[in-house]
């Protein structure tokens, strides 16, 4: 057992075969950013489709497999796979573990993601083309309506739902047996314990929407009818169940966001991170909560209204521990001593548009209003405020933060800068008109639209064309860093970090916490 | 040309629009509706308790997010490294947690109540005064009054934008995409009770300004109403995706006086009787090509194309189908291709409409068969 200190493999066999979990983050945030552009690309043409009322680019049939897959992508190939990269680099460092409890498992979590979403985008080829029944799938559209493809897009969700359970199981086992000594629950870092909640989460639901694919799958192939009326089923069925999956899915997609967004604002602000306990009994509070408001969803299905007064509730309270946690990022901000470096711009930008998106979702619980709501622009807008600016923004804000420690090499900060300011305003460019076209009746979904809707649609697609270009940059930056960036031997990157990670040698070696540490 | 060059300048002001529209929530006069940017009060009592809601859950909105922000951009601006301060350690404070979790939730309480009570508004369907029956279809709504003496009337509403205007070809009128050939018509002051269902896929039938928006669900029923106390035309979209023409289904709901209502389905009742008339008679070549022609815009040409070239329907010019049997192609006609886009039109026409695109469809684009179908052939196929 000499070679004990041993590097990485050489050549492809390194990236097929390893177990290392920063090889394995590496691969996973590679390839969730490729997913970005992709999901991006459909967006782009989303928008040019829309920037003027008639059809130009392309025919309607087309246009829903866009909206379609831009939403499977980036929900499933984005954001999902870049948070289980970030989890995979980070949670071993941060909790001195040496890597990922089950590192097998680990390998075969990211390898079995890219043929899933190589199945899902040859579907776009197809006699029929791709899934066009939105990322939601409701049945009937889905079902007896759907083009012959979906059976493929049924096999890539079985298969990318099975990488998020191993994952999900790896990110419990580490966090549960792989901490340093002293290490304890309370002492760990916010970061660990949303990811530790979200893998919870993401244990409970993905088996739920694998059940809803199967009955799906059942019911187009195999003459049963869960989801027809006419043979004793019931469309709206699908929607509960779907939804049972489909809201704690976007607390799995935004709780590793607070828990970045809980690492570095307390670094810029040089002080430590206000009401940590309470920080941690709100993810719980929120994961909770997320299990019981579904159908806020499905307001127009015709509950009855006794349901529709609990989930109303239900979904209400949500913004309690949600406040909570703004709050204590604006306390953390509150006397400390800050600067402005890219990551913690981000984090900024996360914490405005994230309680905006927020807000918006406070207005859409409350059910009398949502029926005017209810699918409609508004709603696009405020899931971008909460997907975009929360997740994906937490994310480049974490890939600024830790890059110097990935690779020993920094990145150019005027670039980040120009980047975050560029993303910023396209984004807000982009999003903030679709409140207004949805307040005055634009439908979510449609490739054309009524004229008094023209000149907010045309601006939303200009902000689009700025935020997807602000992206290339992002790529470039990050790549320029990787190549060329001026190179950085400091452990400790940040003036004001706090955290294990920051205790290895920078760039992290290829193994790290061989022995564990000792946490006081 | 014109219309873009205003719509680039009106694009300048733009970033001006957006401070503006929040200030100016609310003051969107009805009828000019271009850049609307707030939700409209509409023309019912609903209408205008969800939409005092909507602004009363605003506000609230932006006085939290302005003590928030207000707190954070002090903080930023203050509390920052560059003018030397040195950082606090404080990190906790149970009495402030405390407050800031009991405090929303009293807000809370003080946003559930309003809610509720027009929720229990909502959901009161006693004392309507008529019932009319809604059905999703691809890609168009059909509307039934149900009589208490069994004399329904019911037809289908589909969209009148004319694929010229869609595909650019022709200037787009004031109404685009928002125009049907037959609109919804109910009394105004009067509950009208809607119940909602669909044929095929899910479709949700909106009208921002009669505050109602209901799910229709192939195979079950959903109740809602509304009561207008405005006169005017109201219009609104298909809410759920629910196709390819999903954004081409729109819903038009024309408010006449009571009087006027009851003239209108005297009418209505007096064609439906003359359509009666008509299946009985024989018409020439000539007469049913007129009218296959129109019947063929409305429900064929989305899918099989102005020239019966095809597009998500197979093609009809040259078509085995179309040159074939009449009967083969009336079975088609009236019972549709299950399990495939293809509906089963025989409910959803009368039997002259059939008759006449049957013909049409035999006798254009080319397929020059000669025969024709007379409304007693589509009776009799129906029987079998």
């Amino acid at each position: 057992m000499g070679d004990h200190h041993h590097g990485p493999a050489k050549g492809l066999s390194r990236w097929l075969f390893t177990t290392n979990h920063k090889d394995i983050g590496t691969m996973y945030l590679w390839f969730s950013f490729s997913m970005f552009i992709l999901g991006g690309a459909f967006a782009m043409v989303i928008r040019a489709e829309l920037f003027q009322p008639g059809m130009q680019l392309v025919n309607p049939a087309f246009f829903n497999q866009m909206t379609t897959l831009h939403g499977l992508v980036m929900v499933f190939g984005a954001i999902m796979p870049s948070f289980v990269g970030l989890a995979n680099w980070m949670i071993p460092m941060m909790i001195g573990a040496p890597d990922m409890a089950l590192p097998r498992m680990n390998n075969w979590s990211f390898w079995i993601l890219p043929p899933a979403f190589l199945i899902l985008a040859s579907t776009l080829f197809m006699e029929g083309g791709a899934p066009n029944f939105g990322w939601t799938f409701y049945a009937p559209l889905s079902t007896t309506y759907a083009p012959p493809s979906v059976t493929y897009f049924i096999f890539s969700i079985h298969v990318l739902g099975l990488s998020s359970i191993m994952g999900s199981i790896n990110i419990i086992a580490t966090v549960m047996n792989m901490r340093a000594p002293g290490m304890t629950y309370m002492k760990m870092p916010l970061f660990v314990w949303t990811w530790l909640i979200t893998a919870f989460l993401l244990v409970a639901v993905m088996p739920v929407l694998a059940g809803a694919v199967t009955m799906m799958l059942m019911d187009i192939h195999f003459g049963t009818s869960f989801f027809s009326a006419a043979g004793g089923g019931d469309p709206v069925l699908f929607q509960h169940i779907f939804w049972f999956f489909g809201h704690p899915e976007v607390y799995i997609i935004i709780l590793p966001a607070f828990g970045v967004v809980s690492q570095i604002i307390p670094t810029f602000s040089r002080k430590p991170l206000f009401g940590y306990d309470s920080m941690v009994y709100a993810t719980a509070a929120i994961a909770f909560l997320s299990f019981i408001v579904w159908a806020h969803h499905m307001y127009t299905v015709g509950m009855p209204v006794a349901g529709e007064l609990f989930f109303m509730y239900a979904t209400m309270l949500i913004a309690v521990p949600t406040g909570v946690k703004v709050f204590n990022w604006v306390t953390t901000m509150w006397r400390g001593a800050m600067t402005f470096e890219t990551p913690m711009l981000f984090c900024m930008g996360f914490l405005v548009l994230f309680t905006i998106g927020g807000f918006t979702g406070l207005m859409l619980s409350i059910a009398p209003a949502d029926f005017q709501y209810h699918d409609s622009y508004f709603v696009v807008a405020h899931f971008h405020y909460v997907m975009v600016a929360g997740a994906v923004f937490s994310m480049s804000a974490a890939v600024y933060y830790w890059l110097p420690k990935w690779c020993g090499r920094m990145y150019n900060e005027t670039m980040g800068k120009t980047h975050f300011w560029i993303s910023f305003v396209g984004f807000n460019i982009t999003f903030f008109p679709q409140h207004f076209v949805g307040l005055a009746g634009m439908p979510r979904r449609i490739p054309d639209y009524a004229l008094q809707f023209a000149d907010f649609n045309m601006m939303s697609s200009i902000g689009a064309f700025i935020y997807g270009a602000s992206q290339i940059l992002f790529l470039y930056n990050v790549i320029a860093t990787i190549v060329a960036g001026k190179p950085t031997s400091e452990a400790k990157t940040w003036e004001g970090a706090e955290g294990l990670e920051w205790t290895v040698a920078t760039p992290a070696p290829y193994h790290t916490f061989e022995t564990p540490p000792q946490v006081r | 040309m014109l219309l873009k060059a205003n719509r680039l300048r009106e694009l300048a002001l733009g970033p001006v629009l957006m401070l503006l529209s929040l200030a100016s929530a609310g003051a969107a006069a009805a009828g000019d509706k271009v850049n609307q940017v707030n939700m409209a009060p509409g023309a019912t009592e609903i209408g205008q308790s969800i939409y005092d809601l909507h602004m009363l859950i605003f506000w609230i909105c932006v006085i939290i997010g302005a003590l928030v922000f207000g707190v954070m951009f002090y903080s930023i601006y203050y509390h920052r490294k560059s003018r030397g301060v040195t950082p606090s350690t404080f990190h906790e404070s149970t009495k402030v947690e405390i407050a800031w979790t009991v405090v929303p939730f009293l807000i809370l309480i003080g946003m559930a109540v309003p809610a509720t009570s027009t929720l229990l508004d909502i959901y009161d369907f006693d004392d309507a005064e008529m019932d009319v029956l809604i059905t999703g279809y691809q890609w168009k709504w059909k509307y039934e009054y149900l009589d208490e003496n069994g004399e329904n009337v019911s037809f289908f509403s589909n969209l009148r934008t004319p694929q010229g205007e869609i595909y650019n070809t022709v200037e787009k009128g004031e109404h685009y995409l928002l125009e049907v050939d037959e609109p919804l018509v109910i009394p105004v002051d009067t509950k009208v009770r809607f119940l909602v269902t669909a044929n095929d896929v899910i479709h949700s039938w909106w009208v921002p300004e009669l505050a109602v928006k209901k799910d229709a669900i192939p195979g079950f029923i959903n109740e809602t109403w509304t009561k207008a106390s405005v006169e005017g035309i109201y219009r609104g979209q298909c809410a759920e995706l629910c196709g390819k023409d999903h954004g081409f289904m729109p819903v038009v709901v024309n408010v006449v006086s009571k009087d006027e209502y009851a003239g209108w389905l005297e009418t209505k009742k007096a064609e439906a009787a003359e359509i009666r008339d008509l299946m009985a008679q024989t018409f020439t070549l000539d007469e049913l090509m007129t009218r296959g022609k129109a019947v063929y815009e409305r429900n064929c040409l989305a899918c099989h194309g102005a020239n019966g070239e095809g597009g998500v329907g197979t093609a009809i010019a040259g078509s085995a189908i179309a040159t074939g049997d009449v009967s083969g192609h009336l079975e088609i006609g009236i019972n549709g291709v299950p399990g495939s886009a293809m509906q089963a039109f025989g409910g959803q026409i009368n039997d002259v409409e059939m008759a006449a695109v049957i013909t049409y469809q035999r006798n254009a684009f080319g397929n020059n068969m000669g025969d024709l179908v007379q409304p007693i052939d589509v009776y009799n196929h129906k029987k079998g």
